[in-house]
């Protein structure tokens, strides 16, 4: 008789095939067929929704998302190290630091970004504290661009980036770091050559986590965006609410999974331990 | 290393550290002190609960607000069903399935997996006489929200000692009561941290819902969303703080449960 428990996975079986799996088989068939006269989706099939995509319209919002996923991860990595690293050397309070960085994380994405519409408007409070100081006359234009969509990512993302980094720190032997003093390294210098080099396969992974959410970004870029700062999740979002295009939306969802995976393989090629 | 280079970057860290935390908790700490500020603009103007009664007094937020518990409540009862079985069934084995779906929730966007929902509902209902609504909202919400109880119970799950089940077993249970009677006690702190998490995951999501939700589901987050984007608003800020102290604390509580 088969052991009861191996029954148990049958309903997260079901659920995954519904709602992952299936739908995205549908995503992939909607993308080769053609746009329908009311929304929707009709015969025959076709690759222009795919060709329609080396159009420099398209071709220039692909470019930005990445611009601004690669700045965004980039910054993400850079502020999380340290803060990786003073958690890890923080002895017995380790556990309470990391969950200090933990917490923000699961408190609402959305309020968070909206913490910094707050901050960053014409009228918001950094704007008023540079009035009222007398450093600026006119407001700084802080929201609404590139910039505010770059600080939304990193503030939102950063937890991602410092716990696959603490990960790996916390695990390097402190031995080597005192080997590479007592060979007469600077502290600079053992951290150049000693820890970065130990961390390869946190910062890939921090990388990763980071980078493909921030590639298909739609909330951050939407709000602190505005209407000038088009992403490639705004587009999908466009294409399937009030463009009503859903086979074009369909193929831009594609393009985007198949950019993270192959980013994703090609990041694991390079180490085992990713996820 | 000598000692004082090492304690100078020790204390470099630390002020670094410092002012990191600062950059995540500032920006909504000043929510919070604003939330209860007398005047609509950035100015301290004294102390005042105004924002807190038109919260209250707000028809749309108190609907959404209910329509979110409602929602959150059936799929964090589902996904901790679900998760819990799934969790035990993968325990003895490897998981190249937990770890293939995992990846393959990885690398896709949440609006991607929005639009994919959408497509496939309305594929769906070609067939049957369906309409979006509560339900698809709540299917929705599981298929992220079980993935976060599977990795929570199979933590705790790591640590159980097989032994103990199948003493149980030697000493007559059936498999179904060792599970019941010994097992799933152990596991009970880990089952309620993890069903506060998938109950903090619905509450707060945004981007699937929205595509998801039917006329009569609009949730709190899709109503904070359609104000936030009218612009900044005090009552917002009201709303923002009862949010993010309400989930803290259920993460807190959580994070006691799993390290018990």
């Amino acid at each position: 008789m088969r052991p009861l428990r191996s029954w148990f996975i049958a309903p997260s079986i079901v659920l995954m095939a519904a709602t992952l799996a299936i739908p995205l088989a549908i995503i992939c068939v909607y993308s080769v067929l053609t746009r329908g006269a009311y929304g929707g989706v009709e015969w025959p099939w076709t690759f222009e929704n795919y060709s329609r995509l080396l159009d420099t319209l398209y071709g220039a919002i692909f470019a930005r998302s990445f611009g601004i996923a690669a700045v965004a991860t980039a910054l993400c990595l850079v502020l999380g190290f340290p803060l990786a690293l003073f958690i890890a050397r923080s002895g017995s309070r380790k556990n309470l630091y990391l969950s200090l960085v933990i917490l923000p994380f699961w408190t609402s994405f959305l309020i968070r970004t909206y913490a910094w519409m707050f901050l960053l408007r014409d009228t918001g409070l950094i704007n008023t504290l540079l009035q009222a100081l007398g450093l600026i006359r006119q407001p700084l234009p802080m929201l609404y661009n590139n910039g505010a969509v770059i600080l939304g990512l990193v503030y939102g993302y950063l937890p991602f980036a410092v716990l696959p980094l603490y990960a790996t720190v916390e695990r390097l032997d402190p031995s080597l770091l005192e080997a590479a003093a007592d060979l007469g390294a600077r502290p600079i210098t053992a951290l150049a050559r000693v820890t970065i080099p130990l961390s390869a396969p946190g910062i890939r992974a921090a990388a990763m986590l980071v980078f493909v959410p921030c590639l298909g970004t739609y909330l951050t870029s939407d709000l602190l965006g505005g209407s000038k700062t088009i992403l490639i999740g705004n587009l999908v979002q466009n294409q399937f609410t009030a463009s009503r295009d859903w086979p074009f939306g369909a193929a831009v969802s594609i393009l985007l999974i198949a950019i993270a995976m192959a980013l994703m393989l090609a990041a694991r090629r390079h180490g085992p331990d990713l996820v | 290393m000598n000692t004082r280079m090492k304690v100078g970057m020790k204390k470099s860290l630390a002020v670094y550290a410092a002012a990191a935390y600062a950059f995540l908790y500032l920006p909504l700490l000043i929510l919070a002190v604003f939330s209860v500020n007398a005047s609509r603009f950035s100015v301290w103007q004294g102390f005042s609960a105004r924002w807190y009664q038109a919260m209250l007094a707000d028809h749309d937020l108190l609907e959404s607000t209910a329509n979110s518990l409602i929602i959150a409540t059936a799929s964090t009862l589902l996904a901790t069903a679900i998760g819990t079985l799934a969790a035990y069934a993968l325990w003895k084995r490897s998981s190249t399935w937990l770890s293939g779906s995992l990846y393959l929730s990885l690398v896709t966007p949440e609006i991607v997996t929005g639009v994919s929902l959408l497509a496939f509902y309305q594929w769906v209902f070609r067939y049957l006489h369906l309409q979006l609504g509560m339900h698809t909202v709540v299917l929705a919400h599981l298929s992220f929200s079980v993935a976060y109880v599977v990795l929570v119970v199979l933590a705790r799950l790591r640590t159980f000692d097989p032994a103990l089940e199948e003493a149980a077993l030697d000493l007559g249970a059936t498999e179904l009561g060792a599970f019941r009677r010994v097992t799933l006690p152990y596991l009970a702190p880990a089952i309620a941290a993890a069903a506060m998490l998938a109950f903090t995951v619905s509450i707060d999501d945004y981007v699937i819902t929205s595509l998801v939700a039917g006329v009569d589901s609009r949730t709190l987050p899709m109503v904070i969303y359609a104000m936030a984007r009218r612009g900044v608003n005090p009552v917002l800020n009201a709303v923002s703080t009862v949010v993010v102290v309400a989930l803290g604390a259920l993460v807190l509580i959580s994070e006691r449960l799993r390290a018990s």
